[in-house]
């Protein structure tokens, strides 16, 4: 068995059993640490299916994560509170936006995609400031949250620990079947050579246009569960600053590599929180390692877990 | 809408411009001739305001301090270049973007910490204090004209070194096609760093123009930094006409749109609702025009010929 499929059993099974360990150290706060690194980690899988599989850098990607986390937000302070309908409403939402921006950026490609992609990042960043209604610059507190046919199971303590958990996971064996797919093989093959796939006969354009919308949705998906445990929205959630902090996760992790991009989230959430304990400053220190991974440690944390042919495959 | 508003927003645009095209020239020769996307170039822009204010603190004089802040800026340019951006360049897209990211992160901290998390501000100095009467109900500021002949005059320089000089040459050689420059024996790597030098210091001498009149913050480089993204990709990315034309044009439609975007919408819709979209609308403006401009051609308006 592919040593990378081990490595995720061994992952899972240990976020399954945080909440029977934690608390015999008693701690609702780690807890609360591991939902957030598992919410930046649905996030970064899905960005890595753009950049690590579509060769996209998108540098606006946070713009889903907030445009999901806001429909969720206005449809919970309009009475809609079945968690099913809202998840309908966040996929139909980020879907359509991804699909309007998509089609746009995908008119051009390598750096100039990047420009376009954060160009529609900012355009959303400053939509959701607009909205008057809804907080607009301070944000929105949400004093009722998602519910599954009245129960309130999935809004806080192990039932929506479990439900991360559960999102994570899909998310991830649904990335690793697409890139094991004929979709994820043309996709790399337009990432790596797009002329050659194109006069293969395959329309990559079209390829790439649905690979942003499934990242878009996934993304969205985590702005919606970021509402349910948050219980807070704002426009923060879209910032440039938050699409850089994915791309950071993603790399880090290594691309193409799903494993990666959940170790790259709890590296980054740790980091935030034990350099954090220490100095108040942590940024003085996290912003220079930043740049020494890069110039050192050029394949990501993943190269320390993961054999070379398992790389290569997933690659 | 007054004509008078009109002149001094036009000039307050034409300002606006200036400062945002001292900073695209750099980026857009780094960019075009190197091929490197440098994040941490509006950090730049934040060092040049935060050195004229320390040195403004430490002699008292604000022509002193700028000279001083200048050759700091250029010095720390080009020590990011040898430490850091030296090492980036045969690497991808993304690691650039990851390196000069952790930048970012670091200097805006830094800032933070040493100058503390309050706004601070740096008078102008006596001679380009007060106003000039331009017409009978117009008075524009002294110091706002001078950042916009300051910003002509580095324009009209560079075009010239550009156009005419041996460096302009290689430079422009090297934005088209810099494996051809350097197989014909250019040493590609000193002129990047020379690129790459004065790049720093127009953004922070951009930033030290600036202080006078914006609040100096941390963080103050990120958002200009993303606008002016924004004007090197509407320009074409690597030529400083372009550069030029498009620093203007977003200086221009971001400061006249900020002010009549809910007039203009109140005219067409209810006024609540133009003044709930109005504001959102205006600072979109740029990115719509970037955006459309994209699709149409995406290469920018004038694109510098072969850059990639």
């Amino acid at each position: 068995m592919d040593r990378s499929l081990v490595f995720a059993a061994i992952l899972f099974g240990l976020l399954l059993l945080m909440p029977f360990l934690l608390p015999l150290f008693g701690s609702e706060y780690l807890i609360g640490l591991i939902i957030k690194a598992m919410l930046l980690a649905i996030a970064a899988i899905s960005l890595d299916l753009l950049i690590g599989h579509g060769g996209m850098v998108s540098l606006g990607h946070a713009a889903f994560v907030g445009v999901g986390a806001y429909a969720t937000a206005i449809g919970l302070e309009n009475g809609i509170e079945n968690i099913l309908l809202l998840l309908v409403i966040t996929l139909a939402v980020t879907g359509f936006v991804a699909l309007v921006t998509g089609s746009l950026a995908l008119r051009t490609s390598g750096v100039y995609f990047l420009m376009i992609t954060l160009a529609f990042g900012q355009m959303t960043y400053f939509t959701l400031t607009s909205l008057a209604a809804y907080g607009g610059d301070d944000g929105l507190t949400l004093w009722s949250l998602a519910t599954l046919f009245g129960s309130d199971i999935v809004q806080s303590g192990s039932g929506l620990y479990f439900l991360v958990v559960g999102t994570l996971f899909a998310t991830w064996w649904g990335v690793f079947q697409i890139s094991r797919s004929r979709f994820g093989r043309v996709l790399r093959a337009a990432r790596d050579n797009p002329e050659r796939a194109e006069v293969m006969g395959y329309a990559v354009t079209r390829y790439r246009l649905i690979a942003y919308l499934i990242a878009a949705m996934i993304a969205g998906v985590s702005g919606l569960l970021l509402v349910q445990h948050a219980e807070f929205v704002s426009p923060a959630l879209a910032t440039w600053q938050r699409s850089g902090d994915l791309i950071v996760v993603v790399v880090l992790g290594g691309l193409g590599s799903r494993n990666g991009a959940i170790l790259g989230a709890f590296f980054i959430v740790i980091i935030e929180e034990v350099l954090g304990s220490f100095l108040h400053e942590w940024r003085l220190i996290y912003g220079p390692v930043l740049v020494l991974m890069v110039l050192f440690a050029k394949g990501g944390i993943a190269d320390l877990f993961v054999s070379k042919d398992a790389k290569g495959r997933a690659a | 809408m007054s004509t008078t508003l009109f002149l001094i927003l036009c000039l307050n645009g034409l300002q606006y411009g200036m400062l945002l095209f001292l900073i695209a020239a750099g980026l857009t020769l780094v960019f075009g001739v190197m091929g490197f996307i440098n994040l941490a170039h509006g950090v730049q822009y934040m060092v040049g305001a935060y050195l004229v204010y320390a040195y403004v603190q430490l002699t008292g004089s604000f022509i002193v301090a700028v000279f001083l802040s200048l050759g700091t800026a250029l010095i720390f340019g080009l020590l990011l270049e040898v430490f850091v951006f030296r090492h980036l360049y045969t690497r991808s897209h993304l690691d650039q973007v990851l390196a000069t990211f952790g930048i970012i992160i670091f200097l805006n901290e830094l800032a933070k910490v040493v100058f503390g998390p309050a706004t601070l501000s740096v008078a102008p100095p006596e001679f380009l204090a007060g106003s000039i009467q331009l017409t009978e109900t117009l008075r524009y500021p002294v110091y706002r004209f001078a950042t916009i002949i300051s910003g002509l005059v580095v324009a009209a320089v560079l075009y010239f070194t550009i156009s005419y000089t041996r460096i302009g040459m290689l430079i422009r050689a090297g934005a088209t096609s810099a494996e051809m420059v350097s197989a014909l024996g250019v040493n590609i790597q000193r002129l990047f760093m020379i690129v790459f030098g004065v790049g720093a210091m127009l953004a922070g001498f951009a930033g030290v123009i600036a202080a006078p009149i914006f609040a100096i913050e941390p963080g103050m480089g990120d958002n200009i930094l993303i606008v002016t993204f924004v004007v090197i990709i509407i320009g074409g990315i690597g030529s400083i006409g372009g550069a030029f034309i498009a620093a203007l044009l977003v200086g221009l439609i971001d400061t006249l749109g900020r002010s009549f975007a809910t007039e203009i919408l109140s005219t067409l819709f209810s006024p609540s609702f133009a003044n709930q979209i109005g504001p959102a609308l205006a600072s979109m403006l740029i990115y719509i025009l970037m955006a459309a401009i994209l699709v149409f051609r995406p290469k920018g308006l004038l694109p510098a010929k072969g850059v990639a």
